[in-house]
């Protein structure tokens, strides 16, 4: 029993950091209806620009994570809004998704390239130790990312829903063209979300690099996981993307447990062809035309 | 077919398409004859590029029936590519002759594609690139987990190399001409298809798929035929791919190279029949030849296709037939 609370724990946990990069999934797809390919690689890279921070630059880590953020919202979220969506959105959304796999190959080879083939060990921000939950050994490791991962999509919950700029992006979100004539700033909600998006990759950066290592191939892993999740979900639901990244997390940590480690990676694939066969808009999302 | 008349999106293109189409049997026939003659002064490794690029243009061929003609979003490419390859290795292994081998390998990814296009079917269309993409994680884990078939991380070697009535290719160029015939059959095949009432009913399946099952194209079946036979040209070059390296392991089947095989079809020009050849020369050789800058190699070419995409979403060639519609224009 303990075991299985533990293994739930780590499933939980791993689940908080699919479930924040699946959010920038389902940010990008309501606001220009493509997918971004290169959203494990936007996992993936924060912890690199952290790393050459405190390695190259001689940096204090809180410095680092400072100005590593800075400059990853302001490349990969506003750069990436204006340099990449907006010249390629009027050719339709086909060309940008794939125009987001050249972006992931080009993020995965500079990381490798100018940064190290190597994993390297990131600093982690939770105390050593456990913690003595109900006779069961939980990590703080594992408490600190469930708790700031929870924290954070709440407040983006929050943000959306109980302010004003959030209402205006929600509309935005549904309907581009109405928000326009309401008088609703659309271009610049849009590139709040880029902006979210960007930051809430580099939080889950933060948090799963201590656990995985921060390596230039991490984003395959993430990024599948996190694309599942956002399907699983709804991929036009943030509340989905939130759910469907903990069940895949917990259904991934079970799998490795009690199916053959070699094949756990297949089971929430298996997870994701039911759903599509069975219910396409996934388990919290609404039916809505969907082009691609 | 001959009621079909022009569809609404893009009239130009797809004239030009048929209009260009002569052009392209032109270039494929002499672009046979040059490849035949070329390596003889190229060495080893420089045929083995060349022989690459050719292997690679078949599945891209394929992927282009499927993505650029047929307008279906396949994710999984390179995993027929795989699966070709480790049932020729299997075959010619165990001492079946090449030829039949081949025809095994197509057949089974045939049979696949049609299988992973039945649940594509069953839901809306953009569906089939999150089945595809499952499948090839699949393809990818069982190859390499199951050692007693694949030899897993491993992988097999020692893979022979074809002998066509007594006419042995073990040497490189000897099998690159091996190459350049089937490449040049291959291609015929699918330019001819293309052609074909066939091909127009796959047009008109990408172009505006309600008006074509109105005009009477049985949507389903030309759906599943062209996801079918694109992915058995990935199979194809399967076959082909394994007796060039003459040792396969599951890292080059992987998604990446799924994904890797898209941006060649759109680098090229999707939709164009020449297209998968271009795009592939600049994924496979330019790459080889640019190995002199380190290993930025890959970084250079992904970065070339973002600015060819922002450019021009056509590809390549989709460029140059903007730059003869304009020097007409001009002229």
């Amino acid at each position: 029993m303990a075991e299985l609370i533990q293994i739930l724990i780590a499933g939980l946990a791993t689940g908080a950091i699919y479930a924040l990069a699946a959010i920038g999934f389902t940010l990008v797809w309501q606001t220009s209806q493509t997918i971004n390919f290169a959203q494990g690689e936007f996992v993936m890279l924060p912890a690199i620009f952290v790393l050459v921070g405190t390695m190259t630059f001689g940096l204090p880590l809180w410095l680092a994570l400072i100005i590593g953020t800075a400059m990853f919202v302001l490349l990969f979220g506003f750069g990436f809004k204006r340099l990449l969506v907006d010249q390629m959105i009027s050719q339709g959304v086909l060309p940008l998704a794939f125009a987001t796999m050249a972006l992931s190959i080009l993020m995965k080879e500079g990381a490798k390239d100018f940064f190290s083939a190597e994993a390297q060990v990131f600093p982690t921000l939770a105390p050593a130790g456990n913690l003595d939950l109900l006779g069961t050994a939980v990590s703080w490791q594992n408490v600190v990312v469930i708790g700031v991962a929870f924290a954070a999509i709440g407040l983006l919950q929050f943000f959306v829903n109980h302010t004003r700029t959030g209402r205006q992006m929600q509309a935005t979100a549904q309907n581009p063209y109405v928000a326009q004539l309401l008088g609703i700033p659309v271009d610049r909600m849009i590139l709040y979300t880029f902006l979210i998006n960007a930051g809430l990759a580099a939080m889950a950066s933060f948090l799963v690099s201590p656990i995985y290592l921060a390596k230039f191939s991490n984003g395959d892993v993430i990024g599948l996981s996190a694309f599942i999740a956002a399907i699983v979900g709804g991929f036009n639901q943030v509340r989905g993307a939130l759910w469907g990244g903990l069940l895949v997390g917990m259904v991934d940590a079970l799998a490795a447990s009690y199916v053959s480690t070699s094949y756990r990676s297949a089971v929430p694939l298996v997870l994701l062809v039911a759903i599509i066969l069975f219910r396409p808009e996934g388990l919290f999302g609404s039916k809505e035309e969907r082009r691609v | 077919m001959s009621a079909l008349d022009t569809p609404d999106k893009a009239p130009s293109r797809l004239g030009g398409l048929i209009a260009a189409t002569d052009w392209s049997l032109v270039t494929l026939v002499v672009g046979a004859i040059v490849l035949w003659f070329v390596p003889v002064n190229m060495g080893r490794y420089g045929t083995y590029v060349l022989s690459l690029w050719l292997v690679m243009a078949v599945a891209a061929m394929g992927l282009n029936l499927i993505l650029g003609y047929a307008g279906l979003k396949a994710l999984c490419q390179a995993a027929f590519l795989g699966i070709g390859a480790y049932a020729t290795a299997l075959l010619t292994k165990a001492g079946v002759p090449w030829v039949a081998a081949f025809g095994l390998s197509g057949l089974l990814c045939f049979v696949v594609g049609i299988l992973i296009g039945f649940p594509a079917l069953r839901v809306r269309a953009h569906y089939l690139g999150f089945v595809t993409l499952a499948f090839a994680t699949v393809v990818w884990l069982v190859m390499r987990n199951e050692q007693w078939l694949t030899g897993g991380t491993f992988g097999l070697s020692n893979i022979p190399r074809p002998a066509i009535l007594g006419w042995k290719t073990d040497g490189a160029l000897a099998f690159h001409r091996f190459v350049v015939g089937v490449t040049l059959i291959l291609a015929l095949g699918l330019w001819w298809l293309v052609k074909s009432p066939w091909g127009r009913a796959f047009l008109a399946l990408r172009e505006n798929p309600v008006r074509a099952a109105s005009l009477g194209v049985d949507t389903r079946l030309y759906t599943l035929m062209a996801f079918a036979i694109g992915s058995a040209y990935g199979g194809f070059a399967g076959a082909l791919y394994a007796p060039l390296v003459e040792f396969i392991d599951p890292s080059p089947f992987s998604l990446g190279a799924s994904f890797f095989l898209v941006l060649m079809v759109i680098c090229g020009g999707a939709g164009f029949m020449m297209g998968p050849f271009v795009g592939a020369l600049l994924a496979v050789a330019l790459p080889e030849w640019l190995r002199f800058t380190g290993g930025l190699y890959l970084l250079i070419f992904a970065a070339t296709v973002l600015v060819l995409l922002i450019l021009c979403p056509g590809g390549i060639l989709g460029l140059g037939e903007k730059a003869i519609a304009w020097m007409r224009r001009r002229l």
